[in-house]
């Protein structure tokens, strides 16, 4: 079965909590387990602290945009910013890597969206915003089918 | 759901007990009521208590980061404990554990830095 809710928010460090909490409680309805349901919080927050503090440089005017469709025991997450765009994406990428160093980011936000998810997808362009995909196949029904 | 922190001196130690989450949001309070304690109280070594702590991520990294290599920079030493799986997932994956010790709770975390 197919389902989908989308939210917009302010580009507000409050809203971190409210992002993943919402995702998650979408998500509970494919009874996903503890562990991916974390994972899941974990990725929501680390797109949206990256919207919010990169794409937006903290410009609590703007808005963060989520999408989530399940499909079967497939989660598909959309976040979105219209912010400043990303200048190097294989660099963003790279473990510990952070524009912000001064602001004391880890730089693991990409490496923790790559081993938590089953498929990353980022594109962004100068000026225009950056676009996260993340999918994940929830594990439950492979587990009861016997 | 935000942060709650409780900061205890035991000198020369500061032991940190976090309940809650810690993210980008709960971040900014952490560091600066720890940074003040620290330069306050001559604080050498760090103690972080995570029992509490429900949900962590990257931003949290960052913060315990810049905390350890605040206590570094005396010579002094973080040591972290009663983890839960999750957050030692992200730990492990950041190689945090390279440079802050773990131990299994408070009573050893203290005592291999020398106060019980």
């Amino acid at each position: 079965m197919r389902n989908r809710m989308d939210i917009e928010f302010s580009a507000l460090s409050q809203n971190e909590s409210f992002a993943r909490v919402t995702v998650a409680a979408f998500i509970a309805q494919l009874d996903p387990t503890v562990d991916e349901l974390t994972e899941i919080k974990t990725v929501v927050s680390e797109a949206v602290t990256n919207a919010i503090i990169h794409g937006y440089e903290e410009n609590s005017e703007e808005k963060v945009f989520i999408s989530v469709e399940l499909n079967d025991d497939t989660v598909n997450l959309t976040i979105r910013d219209t912010g400043i765009g990303i200048q190097d994406l294989d660099e963003a990428r790279q473990p510990l890597f952070t524009t912000k160093p001064e602001l004391e980011r880890s730089g693991m936000g990409f490496t923790i969206m790559e081993n938590f998810m089953d498929e990353v997808k980022v594109e962004s362009a100068s000026g225009q915003g950056t676009t996260i995909h993340l999918m994940k196949y929830l594990s439950k029904n492979k587990a009861l089918c016997n | 759901m935000s942060l709650s922190i409780n900061l205890e001196v035991r000198h020369p130690v500061l032991l940190i007990r976090l309940d809650g989450e810690l993210d980008h949001h709960t971040a900014e309070e952490l560091r600066d009521r720890v940074d003040l304690i620290i330069e306050e109280r001559k604080i050498e070594h760090i103690v972080l208590s995570l029992e509490g702590l429900s949900f962590m991520d990257s931003s949290g990294l960052g913060v315990i980061l810049g905390r350890y290599n605040k206590v570094k920079s005396f010579g002094g030493e973080m040591v972290v404990c009663s983890i839960s799986g999750p957050v030692k997932r992200l730990f492990e994956m950041s190689g945090l554990f390279k440079i802050v010790r773990l131990e299994a709770d408070e009573q050893h975390a203290l005592a291999t830095l020398g106060v019980a």
